[in-house]
């Protein structure tokens, strides 16, 4: 009797949030409690998965050199805003306004009225989840958002500002939402093929890293990467702190990306999918550190960092379709692939935050794992596909998966490609030498993000009387002198 | 007049300031340098890259002295900076033609240190 008290009261509180509209007369815009609770989870997800744009704002600075600390603000901030506005208006229309192979048509500037019911018409999913259709618009945004935020994270410390101003408007309002729509709404991969993407290994981090990965062999290496001898060289970037900062927030915004994409609280599945995440992150984090402490016998900083989001990322497609016991192989082979990723693909692109392993790679991993460790009472409980190789003994799922892929790499590869290629040949896609040396920072953006560095800084000059004053000469040199280096033994 | 360039481990820097300022001498600069000699580099790990930094941090101390001077501080930075290991670092000896106080305008022998010992601040 209390329990179903305790879970009553939340329930009405939550349900008279909607009501008050109905007070003016105006129709509800959701008019059962259902509706109203999973459009509070969703939007809570959805900006957990917000706040992964500071996770990627710390990871790419600090693995940056001070001199390019600055670039990265302006480059998440504007990126992040052209994709609002592109998504709002046709991105999200072409992903989920109707069940179409290749694109959907309804829904341009989120033109669909507030109710589920009117809003059903365009976006048949709406509906299906008994969710509010603004919810769920910003919940997909965001995801647009992290997708083209992995695009550029390979492309660190060389490329022109415009390039990601051009590059960000077609992303955002064409080539996300048209994959997006073909694996997650109910486009021809999903419904025809059923390959199995839950949150997004393949529609978001795999087709960032292929977006990422044409750029780069467009853009080239860093000045100083390769030496002579042809060999990578390390450019260490300037604070691991950061670093370490920007993978705890994403992990964090995860818990939003993946539970998430449960679309709705309702039976309470998004607690199980938490679960999931988490044992992968840690797997993959725990591979990496031991694979690279076995390799070089060092526990390397940024390879820990990279272990976490490639378990992350491989754990996004399957983690509304595995059971507890799959999410650790799964993050600890995610762990392992991209220590080897890193350290294979820097022999020939310059790669400076590991991206194409740990979201490329690793996505491909994630995706091809639902083909094997899928279990049936998922498979079923999402209506996408079949259960994995581990329970079927059947290949045909991770044949669908492995289709999906290439699909998705090959068409996204092409596209950017091509538009890479044009704006190399029009307005340039890297800054000039003389620009990349001096940093992005004051070439691009005309200041230094850390100023100090680089402009002399007055003394504090306390107890330091100008003019004819009793300060014994020299005795301020030394006292200026003495304090950054002075030992515990001073006098 | 003589001017005391030498180059010293960090660690070494506090013990030869306090033992100077103890004898008189309490007029110095030291800037941060980097260099090689026989030391070797060290080398960085960075995502299963490796780095080596070929040069290594040092301190720089300069103290410009009289020249009856000079002995006795160039004695106080060997007895604080040797360590008997390589990288103790070196010094260098240069003769200055002039000094000049910029607070007051004079010049010569009597600007480069301390005056006389109520002067000296204590620390």
């Amino acid at each position: 009797m209390k329990k179903r008290l305790l879970i009553a009261g939340p329930v009405a509180a939550i349900a008279s949030l909607a009501l008050p509209g109905a007070a003016f007369g105006a129709t509800p815009i959701l008019d059962t409690p259902d509706a109203s609770i999973n459009a509070m989870w969703v939007i809570v997800a959805g900006c957990l998965v917000m706040f992964m744009q500071a996770g990627f704002l710390l990871l790419e600075v600090g693995f940056s050199r001070a001199k390019n600390a600055g670039a990265g603000v302006a480059k998440i901030l504007v990126n992040f805003s052209i994709a609002s506005l592109c998504y709002w208006a046709v991105g999200f229309a072409l992903a989920f306004g109707g069940l179409g192979e290749i694109a959907g048509t309804h829904g341009f500037f989120l033109d669909v009225g507030s109710s589920i019911e009117q809003a059903g018409k365009s976006i048949p999913f709406v509906e299906t989840y008994s969710i509010s259709p603004a919810a769920f618009m910003f919940f997909q945004f965001v995801f647009c958002a992290v997708s083209l935020a992995i695009v550029w994270g390979a492309t660190l410390e060389r490329i022109k500002f415009s390039a990601y101003v051009i590059y960000a408007i077609l992303f955002s309002a064409v080539i996300y939402p048209i994959l997006s729509h073909w694996i997650f709404g109910g486009g021809w991969l999903q419904v025809n093929i059923g390959m199995q993407d839950f949150a997004g290994s393949t529609v978001v981090h795999l087709i960032g890293a292929t977006g990422a990965l044409a750029a780069l062999l467009l853009l080239g290496p860093r000045v100083g990467k390769y030496g002579p001898d042809g060999k990578p060289r390390a450019i260490p970037g300037h604070s691991m702190p950061l670093v370490g900062l920007g993978v705890l927030i994403l992990w964090l915004g995860w818990f939003g990306f993946n539970p998430g994409s449960t679309l709705g609280a309702i039976g309470g599945r998004f607690a199980e999918v938490v679960v999931v995440t988490n044992l992968a992150a840690a797997a993959g984090v725990v591979a990496a550190v031991s694979i690279m402490y076995l390799k070089t016998r060092t526990i390397d900083i940024g390879m820990a960092g990279n272990g976490a989001i490639a378990g992350l990322v491989a754990i996004t497609a399957p983690s509304g379709y595995v059971e507890y016991w799959a999410a650790p192989i799964i993050g600890a082979v995610a762990g392992g692939i991209v220590v080897y990723g890193v350290l294979a693909i820097e022999k020939l692109i310059d790669d400076p935050v590991g991206a194409l392993s740990a979201h490329g790679l690793a996505g491909i991993w994630g995706t091809l794992s639902c083909g094997i460790f899928t279990s049936p009472r998922l498979a079923e409980l999402n209506a996408v596909g079949d259960p994995g190789l581990w329970y079927s003994g059947s290949f045909s799922q991770l044949w669908a998966q492995a289709l999906g892929v290439a699909v998705a790499f090959g068409c996204v590869f092409t596209v950017s490609y091509a538009i890479f290629f044009l704006i190399k040949k029009t307005i340039g896609l890297r800054v000039s030498a003389e620009e990349e040396d001096a940093g992005l920072d004051i070439s691009e953006h005309g200041m230094y993000g850390y100023p100090e560095q680089f402009i002399p800084q007055p003394e504090y000059s306390t107890g330091l009387q100008l003019g004819g004053a009793p300060v014994p000469s020299g005795a301020t040199a030394t006292a200026a002198a003495v304090s950054p280096m002075s030992t515990t033994d001073s006098k | 007049m003589k001017k005391i360039e030498a180059f010293i481990r960090h660690e070494a820097f506090e013990p030869i300031r306090a033992e100077l300022l103890d004898k008189g001498f309490p007029s110095l600069s030291i800037l941060e340098a980097k260099g090689s000699g026989r030391q070797k580099g060290i080398v960085e790990r960075y995502r299963g890259s490796t780095l080596t930094v070929n040069v290594r941090p040092k301190l720089k101390l300069e103290v410009v002295v009289e020249d009856k001077d000079k002995g006795l501080v160039v004695e106080t930075i060997l007895k604080h900076a040797r360590t008997g290991e390589v990288g103790d670092g070196k010094i260098f000896v240069i003769p200055v033609e002039e000094a000049i106080r910029i607070r007051t305008g004079e010049d010569g022998e009597p600007v480069l240190q301390a005056h006389s010992e109520e002067e000296i601040p204590t620390g």
